[in-house]
């Protein structure tokens, strides 16, 4: 258990984190805090094990070592059911909607109050025409998965999100493969829903612009690290080649251009030697 | 030659752990009935998806496996002058064998391959990982009506099977080729026995429809989630199902009636 004097303020702490697919190792000896009430961003390249990092903080995957405590919690020591417990606490949002493809908009939504609680069905109509207005899609209500844009099944899955009043949302890439104008939509709404509901938000994107204009923190992770931690403002002043190399998106740097091996010249040297000898 | 070794070392250990997975599965679904009970309207709702729509190929297979029965059976009994037990022959190749089997078969390639398809989707979108995230167990919710349906589908269906079949050979040996309607009827009421065969039919498809709903759930269950892995489990549930069928049925019916 965490003290009482972090857990008033740290709603997820994770220490030495390890955790390895098969022969890889996505996590080695990750330490990070996720503060209550502020929107917190989990950022890096891809393949650096983001959204594994909010599995393993949802409880459904188990560390190799270290701890994760959400709430006061040691989410992989929980039973089955304080598990269930928990999660009905969390919110998550997947990068691809995860909406149940043969029931409507509303039934969605709707889904994990019947799930969950013995409301009068009246009420739960009003619960969910409240969620789908906070994301503007209340008129939406009757339409099926299929018939919606990715913007608009991202909306949908964020109404189911908060559909149970959750302390903390998690949301896997949200930027990704959005217009313009649905992305826009999407960085409002996590930063309204967090104020407005007063929620903690845990945001893995590898949309530098975007999820800096929201976050309070950022966390940058790579190659089974924490490389860069702090505000946008202090990350955008690092000393950091790498972190500098990835939030500015230049193309060569620690983080080199050329795949690795041999030298340019040595390559075209050695054809050349191998036309001489034949 | 080693590596030859090792390979048969890997897919032996790969397919005893792959067993393991799927009767521990079986185990959290036969978990997951009671509640499935407690929420009759899940169940009403996958038995008309898995049952009721597989009824139209069971039934227009079935009528023409039984008219084919009944061709048959009749060229072969008339050589002996035994053409008035062809509703015998037909019944009890009917209730014995062909209705379980063949009901199973088809309804492993309709039902058992779209079970396999939905649940591999439904992992594939993340609506499984979803609902786990909302605190809701995916094997409660979604996997065990779909094997309950499964399992109380196929008996029925299997029946349905056999009695369309008897009308089809009754409607080639009687109406066309020209046997006795009232030999056809009471030479099958006197010979084909209740607990002897019909019930032994009966165990023979709740058995398949046990084994065949099992695999096409657990194989969705535990594809890759991309589209070729989906498509990848879809053929095993058929194959493996076909195979599961035809080997049962040869024990099954070395134990009913085989006198082994």
């Amino acid at each position: 258990m965490i003290s009482n004097s972090d857990s008033n303020d740290v709603l997820v702490q994770i220490r030495d984190l390890h955790f390895s697919r098969g022969n890889r190792k996505i996590f080695n000896g990750v330490d990070l805090d996720i503060r209550r009430g502020k929107v917190t961003a989990i950022m890096g390249p891809s393949g650096t094990g983001k959204t594994t990092l909010l599995k393993l903080i949802g409880g459904q995957l188990k560390p190799d070592h270290g701890s994760i405590h959400v709430d006061g919690l040691e989410v992989p020591k929980l039973k089955l059911s304080k598990l269930y417990e928990l999660r009905k606490r969390i919110g998550m949002l997947f990068q691809s909607g995860a909406l149940l493809t043969d029931i409507n908009v509303f039934d969605n939504v709707a889904f994990p109050i019947r799930e969950h609680t013995n409301m009068p069905p009246a009420m739960i109509r009003d619960m969910v025409l409240m969620k789908l207005e906070s994301v503007g899609l209340r008129n939406a209500r009757d339409l099926m998965p299929s018939e919606l844009s990715g913007g608009m099944a991202r909306r949908v899955a964020l109404a189911r999100a908060i559909a149970l009043d959750p302390m903390m949302i998690l949301y896997d890439e949200p930027f990704t493969g959005q217009d313009p104008i649905s992305m826009g939509v999407i960085v409002q709404l996590i930063r309204l829903l967090n104020d407005a509901l007063g929620l903690s938000s845990i945001v893995v994107s590898h949309d530098v612009q975007e999820t800096a204009t929201i976050a309070d923190d950022i966390y940058v992770l790579s190659e089974g690290k924490v490389v860069g931690h702090g505000t946008p403002q202090q990350l955008a002043e690092t000393d950091s080649d790498w972190v500098k190399q990835f939030m500015q998106g230049l193309p060569d740097g620690p983080v080199p251009f050329h795949y690795p091996g041999k030298q340019y010249a040595d390559d075209l040297l050695a054809g050349s030697e191998q036309n001489r000898v034949s | 030659m080693i590596e030859t070794i090792r390979k048969l070392g890997r897919w032996g250990l790969g397919s005893f752990e792959r067993l393991g997975r799927g009767h521990i599965f079986l185990i959290h679904i036969l978990l997951g009935i009671p509640s499935v009970l407690a929420r009759f309207g899940l169940l009403v709702q996958q038995m008309l998806s898995v049952g009721v729509l597989s009824l139209i190929i069971i039934v227009v297979s079935g009528l023409f496996v039984g008219m084919v029965l009944g061709l048959q059976g009749y060229n072969t009994l008339v050589d002996f002058g035994a053409e008035q037990s062809l509703g015998v022959v037909v019944a009890l190749s009917l209730v014995r064998e062909l209705g379980p089997v063949v009901a199973s078969l088809l309804f492993a390639g309709r039902a058992g391959s779209a079970l396999t398809a939905e649940i591999g989707l439904m992992k594939s979108t993340e609506q499984l990982s979803g609902m786990e995230m909302m605190a809701v167990d995916p094997i409660k919710r979604v996997i065990a009506p779909r094997f309950l349906a499964g399992f109380i589908s196929l008996p029925l269906l299997a029946a349905i099977f056999s009695a369309i079949g008897v009308v089809g050979g009754y409607f080639v040996g009687v109406g066309l080729l020209g046997v006795d309607d009232g030999a056809f009827w009471s030479q099958m009421q006197a010979k084909v026995d209740f607990s002897e065969d019909i019930m032994n039919g009966v165990i023979k498809s709740i058995v398949f429809g046990f084994v065949v709903t099992w695999i096409a759930v657990f194989e969705g269950y535990d594809c890759v989630p991309t589209s070729e892995g989906v498509s990848r489990a879809t053929t095993r549930t058929v194959v493996h199902s076909a195979l599961a069928i035809l080997g049962l049925d040869f024990v099954l019916t070395a134990l009913m009636f085989g006198n082994i």
